[in-house]
């Protein structure tokens, strides 16, 4: 039961993510990765990681992918006309992965290594263990990502003033 | 598989119970909210059919259900035929994480199973906060797909206004969590039992959440698209913003999200600030094997009293222009809403058992 639900997700991710790419209309696009996205959920809820799921769906689906849409309805694009020279890049990049994988696969047979779940405590949530992780083990690189994200958002309040600040 | 099934059944029964009871609700609050707005405009609302107009829900949706439906030319038809389902889903999706009762386990047949829930996840909260930002698209892609330019604005506005408030009302929330301790929505419930005094909007003990209850109000409001925030669909400039173009079923579909979150919203308001299925008083309780009768009978009084607080900011308010929306949301609320998480940690700490 479990391999069959991994399956159907491991599927859908890998249909739907290539759609992202190939389908021509962005709106399309980005419904792909919407599909995507809660596949990927679902993968995270099948671990155990109820929080991550959930958190999966509210910051990527619910909040970026929507930004995404929003630009793209206001500027309307109906099909992507230009057509970007990447042949010879996407060639190497694909050959590249493609190599990787055949010999993973070859070199590790075929059977597929079920995941291992997260530990199932019946004492302490999934959210308590991964608070608590964050804020003792992983505390420096939680700290370092906040601070990435502040200099981002200083960078864009910065942008979006430029304008403002020049014209004064 | 005998328990299997049993289980199947079971939850299968109580998912109709609960979609039952809302999408009645719902047909009600549709009466509900023209008699309560004719009261305060001093007039009389639907008289005509049947005894004092009771039956306008049936007539509205026997209208609704045989109208044409109508696909104007150059939309796109799938998106199109899309977004009335992607709104009307997460709004419904909800209630399956909302206890309206006590917290009881009943053995059926070896299975165990809880009445007054439909399902009690350990991350009941942050289930329905990503539901609801699902609802958002439903929104964005129905004003696009309809290729009209009234549309396509009342969804760009829409999309801003949902980021926007979807923020105040999980940074909202966040107060409540902490005092609670668990996102779990049971959990928070029994967190509160004993008394309205225990409540987390007037608990006075670490601090009361009311503040953070009048921004998760307001938010919430944004959030379901009403007046004084009913930009999305402004009518006085944008015909019927995002669904300009529906008819028909597509039409009632949207209809029925906009009630049907109204009643996700103030049941959450219900078991977040107010308690839950918990009697204001001890005493109002029904003790021992009645208490449902009782803690039913106080969460349906409660989610009335918010849905006739919809109505009645609906009658009171003028609509927000476009640019104060925005500057109210992130410049007002988004910064007292921080301001109570600070203020609410550090006394969570101070006092830990309060």
């Amino acid at each position: 039961m479990a391999t069959f639900v991994f399956l159907y997700f491991a599927a859908v991710i890998v249909m739907a993510a290539s759609l992202v790419v190939v389908v021509r209309n962005p709106i399309y696009s980005a419904l792909s990765l919407l599909v995507m996205f809660f596949h990927v959920a679902g993968l995270y809820v099948t671990l155990h990681a109820e929080f991550l799921a959930a958190i999966q769906i509210i910051v990527y689906a619910g909040a970026i992918l929507v930004l995404y849409l929003f630009v793209v309805m206001l500027l309307n694009v109906k099909r992507e006309e230009q057509f970007n020279r990447q042949g010879p890049v996407a060639l190497f990049l694909g050959v590249a992965l493609l190599t990787e994988a055949v010999l993973l696969t070859v070199s590790r047979g075929f059977t597929v290594g079920t995941p291992e779940p997260g530990r199932e405590e019946a004492a302490v949530g999934n959210t308590e263990s991964i608070g608590e992780l964050l804020y003792s083990t992983y505390l420096f690189p939680f700290e370092i990502a906040s601070l990435i994200l502040l200099v981002a958002m200083i960078g864009a309040v910065i942008l979006s003033k430029k304008g403002i600040m020049e014209s004064q | 598989m005998f328990d299997t099934s049993i289980k199947l059944a079971l939850t299968l029964s109580q998912i109709g119970a609960v979609m039952g009871v809302v999408l009645l609700t719902v047909a009600v609050l549709t009466l509900l909210e023209r008699k309560v707005l004719s009261w305060m405009q001093d007039r009389m609302g639907p008289m005509e059919v049947g005894p004092y107009g009771v039956l306008q829900p049936v007539a509205d949706g026997l209208k609704l259900f045989f109208k044409e439906d109508i696909i104007p030319a150059g939309a796109n038809k799938i998106m199109f035929s899309l977004a009335p389902i992607l709104v009307l889903v997460p709004a419904l999706i909800g209630f399956a994480v909302i206890p309206f009762g006590p917290n009881w386990t009943i053995d059926v047949m070896g299975v165990e199973f809880k009445p007054f829930v439909i399902s009690d996840i350990n991350i009941g909260v942050l289930y329905i906060l990503a539901f609801a930002s699902i609802g958002a698209y439903g929104v964005i892609l129905g004003g696009w797909a309809s290729n009209s330019k009234y549309s396509l604005l009342g969804g760009l506005r829409s999309a801003a206004q949902l980021i926007s408030y979807e923020l105040n009302v999980g940074l909202a929330i966040v107060g409540v969590l902490l005092l609670a301790g668990s996102l779990s929505l049971v959990e928070i419930t029994e967190a509160q039992a004993g008394g309205f005094w225990n409540w987390f909007a007037f608990d006075p003990l670490p601090f009361p959440q009311f503040i953070a209850f009048v921004i998760f109000l307001i938010a919430s409001v944004a959030e379901t698209n009403r007046l004084p925030f009913d930009l999305p669909e402004a009518e006085s400039e944008l015909v019927a913003g995002f669904f300009t173009e529906y008819s028909g079923m597509r039409f009632a579909f949207f209809f029925m999200a906009e009630y049907a979150n109204m009643i996700l919203v103030s049941c959450m308001s219900t078991v977040l600030f107010f308690g839950g299925w918990h009697a204001p008083l001890p005493f109002l309780q029904a003790p021992g094997p009645f208490a449902w009768v009782t803690g039913i009978f106080w969460f349906t009084a409660k989610v009335y009293f918010f849905l006739f607080l919809f109505f009645w900011i609906r009658a009171t308010l003028p609509r927000l222009r476009y640019d104060q929306l925005m500057r109210f949301g992130w410049k007002v609320l988004l910064p007292i809403a921080l301001g109570n998480i600070v203020v609410t940690s550090l006394l969570a700490y101070i006092f830990p058992n309060g």
